[in-house]
């Protein structure tokens, strides 16, 4: 062997002994992760990556877009990627299309620290590992709501009487604001409300749709109410707008993602006076019942289907790897994690209160993105003052149908 | 040429195009005509961190040997055309069958995402293909007359609009019409009123996207019609002068006409582009106003479960709406063309 080669092989080991190197106990493997991007999922994947060694390969692809490509990515056979994290509604079209193994056999053997609660059970198998929960509820200025002389509002007929306060006492013109973007955020917006009303999208045990009830006007009227609150710009506006609004100190009472909280209440991008006053609350009932106003979200991660059991194994430590408690301490503020190692700061408060207070989760049901989209795409007219709830819920449900028939749920 | 080595020479480009356009809209005219196969469901019971729930799953194994045994799905002929997320014929009918008003009507037509999509996409190809044809005339014109030596910077910055993409260009004026952006901030201190805002109203978004589209296409139609000034007869236009020709009376009838076929090519590439609106619904979050058959599709394609069938569909109408669009300056370029040669 000549000098070069000798130089630049002990250059390597000498690079690769200088990253935090972990031995997780893989013997070889590819490991390639896709999921969203934010904070929590950045910190998972680095304790993944951690596993890299000269015959284990880490990579990930972390994007916004991750929904619109998994499907595709994983279909192939070997897959693209070995891992996706997934949230209650990303997993649906993964499971209708069967793309992901279960998970049974390699927790028995690596999965020692997971907890029961994380296990994602579908049909008595375990499909995903849960490690973060997220939730939509209030964010409320402490500081406004005493100068309109109201308490912090439990459900949203208190939110529209506080914000009408608001309003008459001149403090802000436009006190409330929510995700109303329309599309994907609408239709959250009404799956939330309409959840809190305790309606059932669908007729038990079909995919006939069941929204066209007191429950959906309850829901689209409380839903306008708020509307009349908000910017006239509310059709535009998604968790970056809201965030910011927020922060510019433009909004006394938000119903916003869990997710953002940390985001919100750190030092940057607003004054310490907004973040002081800004306190976090569970979301509010509705129509006098008992259940928030909310969906809960976990967010997980998969092993693909179309990949070797070497591959599968791999990825199933490397993701255990990445949630265990040390990583989880480290990230501490960046999510409410499910997995062992998390003390509930200041901005899981939100999430925490709306879980406890007994908020159901997001329906996996294998038709409800179609549901999601329909309510998301129908909805704006009504809010903008166009045509009756009725009208906008009975488009809902011919949108829907449309789209079920195509998909074969309905015939 | 001998037709052999007519046939050789085009014959790349016959491929390329058979290969590449042809094949696909084949595809996609085939796949229009199919739709998913019905989903065998079961109930079963689900857990995760916030408890159980009986919910209802897919039968992987069942559907699995369904789609083994026809992969493209059910035939379903034309049913996903007329079905109401596209031409919406039982809707319709419906409507008309109990209609008390035509503006009533009109209005339930209006409420199908098709035909919404329809009247937004027209308005914006009728408004938009004529007004940048003038305004593109106009700023050659301009610019022709210039001195050399700021011709070419001003030809730069009258093309900038192009160079920018659209979906960019959109997102940036999009903060800048925000009520606290420069122009949302000046249109509400000019007309004062500070609940003004260009997103909030159909009537606004629309006139905001036109104005969009006719900013980002001008410079297509200027830089066309300013490589045409070029080749204008200087002969003609000189003897128009000794006429006493006006410069009004010059480009109207000498520049013009000579101009004719420019315009027709620019109506045509203008009528498909516009027709095609997407990027400015997209960058201008205007999909509670505004959607056109483009966004229509891009919808179809996104989210938790794709909707390839009905993206397909719509796909089709488009080619077709397309095609009708253009069959009247096609005629016409026909019409030119045999006289021409007669």
């Amino acid at each position: 062997m000549n000098f070069f080669k000798t130089t630049a092989a002990t250059t390597a080991i000498v690079l690769m002994g200088s990253t935090a190197y972990a031995d997780c106990g893989i013997a070889s493997g590819n490991v390639n992760i896709l999921g969203n991007e934010f904070g929590a999922i950045q910190a998972l994947v680095a304790g993944a990556k951690e596993c890299a060694s000269g015959t284990v390969t880490v990579e990930s692809n972390l994007t916004t877009e991750h929904r619109d490509i998994q499907v595709a990515a994983l279909t192939a056979n070997p897959a693209q990627y070995t891992s996706a994290i997934v949230a209650n509604s990303s997993i649906v079209p993964l499971l209708n299309e069967g793309l992901i193994r279960p998970l049974d056999d390699l927790i028995a053997k690596h999965g020692a620290g997971i907890k029961d609660t994380q296990k994602i059970t579908i049909d008595g198998k375990v499909m995903a590992i849960a490690f973060m929960a997220n939730a939509q509820h209030l964010y409320v200025r402490q500081d406004i709501l005493d100068a309109a002389g109201v308490d912090v509002p439990t459900s949203y007929e208190e939110v529209i009487a506080a914000g009408q306060a608001i309003k008459d006492a001149g403090l802000m013109e436009h006190p409330f604001a929510m995700n109303s973007k329309t599309g994907w955020n609408l239709g959250e917006e009404f799956v939330n409300m309409y959840t809190g009303t305790g309606g059932e999208f669908f007729k038990p045990g079909t995919a006939e749709p069941s929204i066209n009830n007191e429950n959906g006007v309850l829901a689209l009227n409380t839903l306008k109410a708020l509307a009349d609150l908000s910017n006239p710009d509310f059709l535009t506006f998604d968790s970056n707008a809201t965030g910011a609004i927020w922060e510019a100190g433009d909004l006394a009472i938000a119903q916003l993602w869990g997710s953002r909280a940390s985001g919100i209440l750190d030092d940057e991008g607003s004054t310490d006076e907004i973040t002081s006053n800004t306190v976090l609350a569970a979301a509010p009932t509705v129509g006098g019942g008992d259940t928030p106003a909310s969906t809960l979200w976990w967010d997980g991660f998969t092993i693909a289907a179309n990949i070797s059991d070497e591959d599968a194994e791999a990825t199933f430590i490397a993701m255990v790897n990445g949630i265990r408690p040390e990583v989880v301490s480290a990230n501490n503020d960046q999510a409410v994690w499910l997995a062992d190692g998390f003390t509930p700061g200041p901005a899981a408060k939100g999430v925490f209160a709306t879980a406890s207070a007994g908020a159901r989760p997001y329906p996996m049901i294998p038709f409800m993105g179609l549901m999601h989209t329909a309510l998301g795409a129908e909805l704006s007219d009504f809010l903008q003052g166009n045509e009756s709830a009725e009208q906008a819920l009975a488009d809902v449900e011919a949108a829907y149908t449309a789209a079920a028939k195509e998909q074969g749920f309905l015939q | 040429m001998p037709h052999k080595t007519f046939f050789w020479f085009i014959f790349p480009s016959l491929a390329a195009m058979f290969l590449f356009i042809a094949l696909p809209i084949v595809s996609v005219a085939f796949q229009s005509l199919y739709i998913e196969h019905e989903q065998v469901l079961i109930e079963v019971e689900n857990c995760g961190p916030f408890g159980c729930e009986t919910e209802t799953v897919v039968d992987n194994e069942a559907t699995a040997a369904i789609r083994q045994a026809e992969p493209l799905g059910r035939f379903n002929g034309l049913g996903t055309y007329f079905d109401r997320g596209h031409l919406a014929t039982a809707e319709i009918s419906e409507a008309w069958s109990t209609r008390e008003s035509f503006s009533g009507f009109l209005s339930e037509v209006m409420n199908l995402p098709f035909y919404r999509a329809l009247a937004f996409t027209l308005t914006y190809t009728f408004v938009c293909t004529p007004i940048l044809i003038l305004l593109g005339l106009a700023v050659a014109l301009g610019v022709n007359g210039l001195p050399k030596a700021f011709k070419g910077p001003t030809i730069f910055v009258s093309l900038l609009p192009m160079i920018i993409t659209p979906l960019i260009g959109s997102l940036i004026l999009f903060w800048m019409i925000d009520a606290e952006g420069i122009f949302g901030k000046t249109l509400q201190v000019i007309f004062d009123d500070p609940e003004l805002s260009l997103k909030a109203s159909p009537a606004l978004t629309w006139i905001t996207l036109i104005v969009y589209g006719i900013w980002s296409s001008t410079p297509f139609a200027f830089v066309v019609f300013y490589a045409g000034l070029q080749t204008v007869p200087e002969d003609t236009l000189e003897a128009a002068m000794v006429d006493g020709a006006s410069r009004w009376e010059r480009i109207r009838y000498v520049v013009i006409p000579h101009l004719m076929p420019l315009v027709v090519f620019i109506t045509l590439i203008q009528l498909m582009d516009n027709f095609r609106v997407f990027e400015p619904i997209i960058g201008f979050s205007a999909q509670a106003n505004a959607s056109s058959l483009s966004s229509i599709i891009f919808d179809d394609l996104r989210g938790d479960i794709a909707r390839f069938n009905s993206a397909a569909a719509t796909s089709m109408l488009t080619i077709i709406g397309v095609a009708i669009l253009l069959t009247p300056v096609l005629i016409r370029t026909w019409r030119d063309f045999n006289r021409k040669r007669a």
